[in-house]
């Protein structure tokens, strides 16, 4: 499988996957990819493409190299398993009247 | 790209918001307090315009983005102050950008220095960031309120084109022997400029004594513990320059000005009032 990170050395700069965390309490949500030399600069490539409009308060970057991804290939066998499985939602419970705040 | 646009209720000052309050007030500017004014403007407007020249042409992507960024913040500040300036004279800043010819620019003229290569362009921004930065921090004490307002928040902005400048002195300094002899080459371009901006002059002193302006000389030092430590942490040599150049502030510019101006101006010259 190919990294998604390997650009197949067309960049001369390695490829970064952006995360931006939008206000306080939120989770970082992926933003988008960038290229930079190194980390610092990620971080500063990602606040000039991906906060330009007051985005977030937080920002990660990450090599996109270094994330080991599920292979599309095998998505029947990863994600099609729990269809038909309605007993791993807790939807049969019926909710019980002495207890509040359920 | 995100479409959860934090769409924050602005405070921020605007050039748009100094037109409007400037237009109901008897309160405005006095010539000497435009006239520095319109100097402090014409520096951010031609490194904008400078900076401009990059779209489409950085070496990256990326720091294509970040230049733009860069010269769309200064131009910010370009026009606040400029909007100030002209209230004092009945001009808009448009009309201060657009139809003064060379001799009525006030900038430095490190600001019209060509760009040259990427590593020249990270000199003069290097430069003038730590001017810029020293600058508006001194100046957002200032007693006239439109100047400090507008530089407390030019202030935040400048601080980051600092950093950004300093990552690339850095890199380029400590980079491959090409890259270190283009940082090189760029400082001992740009060094010969970075006097003017620290010269005083009568008509600013007379404004320092007042509480209004920051004396040049007075910037001085932050220059001087910031930028030879880091030329000589990058891997460089701090230039030695037997002469410096200057006189902006008097109208007196270097030979690059012109075409950077008719480059500016044309359009609004061509068609006077023109707009989309």
């Amino acid at each position: 499988m190919t990294s998604p990170g390997d650009s197949g050395m067309r960049e001369t700069w390695p490829l970064w996957e952006v995360f931006v965390r939008a206000s306080r309490g939120l989770s970082h949500v992926h933003a988008g990819s960038l290229h930079a030399p190194d980390e610092i600069m990620a971080v500063r490539n990602a606040r000039d493409l991906y906060t330009r409009r007051a985005e977030g308060v937080s920002v990660w970057v990450v090599r996109a190299a270094a994330i080991t991804a599920s292979d599309p290939d095998a998505k029947d066998s990863f994600f099609e398993s729990p269809q038909g499985k309605e007993y791993r939602h807790a939807t049969y419970y019926t909710e019980s009247d002495a207890v509040p705040h359920l | 790209m995100s479409h959860s646009t934090n769409h924050i209720a602005s405070t921020a000052i605007t050039p748009e918001s100094i037109a409007q309050s400037l237009a109901s007030s008897s309160d405005l500017p006095d010539v000497a307090v435009a006239t520095y004014a319109l100097g402090l403007g014409d520096d951010a407007l031609v490194l904008a315009q400078r900076l401009g020249e990059w779209i489409a042409r950085a070496p990256e992507l990326e720091e294509d983005v970040a230049l733009g960024n860069i010269g769309l913040d200064q131009l910010g500040h370009a026009r606040s102050f400029l909007t100030y300036a002209g209230s004092a004279f009945g001009k808009t800043e448009d009309e201060l950008a657009y139809f003064r010819d060379e001799p009525e620019f006030l900038n430095h003229q490190l600001f019209e220095q060509p760009n040259g290569d990427f590593a020249q362009t990270i000199a003069k921004q290097m430069i003038a960031s730590v001017y810029f930065v020293a600058l508006y921090r001194g100046l957002a004490a200032s007693n006239d309120a439109m100047l400090a307002a507008i530089a407390a928040k030019a202030a935040k902005e400048v601080d980051y084109h600092l950093d950004h400048c300093v990552q690339w002195v850095k890199r380029l300094g400590l980079g491959t022997a090409e890259s270190n002899r283009r940082m090189q080459r760029g400082l001992e371009v740009m060094w010969a400029f970075a006097d003017e901006l620290f010269r005083s002059d009568a008509p600013t002193d007379s404004l320092v004594a007042l509480g209004i302006a920051v004396s040049p000389s007075s910037l001085r030092p932050a220059f001087d513990a910031l930028v030879p430590p880091l030329i000589v942490a990058s891997g460089l040599t701090v230039p030695v320059t037997t002469f410096t150049r200057g006189g902006g502030r008097a109208g007196l510019h270097s030979e690059s000005l012109g075409p950077l101006l008719a480059e500016m101006q044309v359009l609004a010259r061509a068609h006077p009032g023109a707009s989309w």
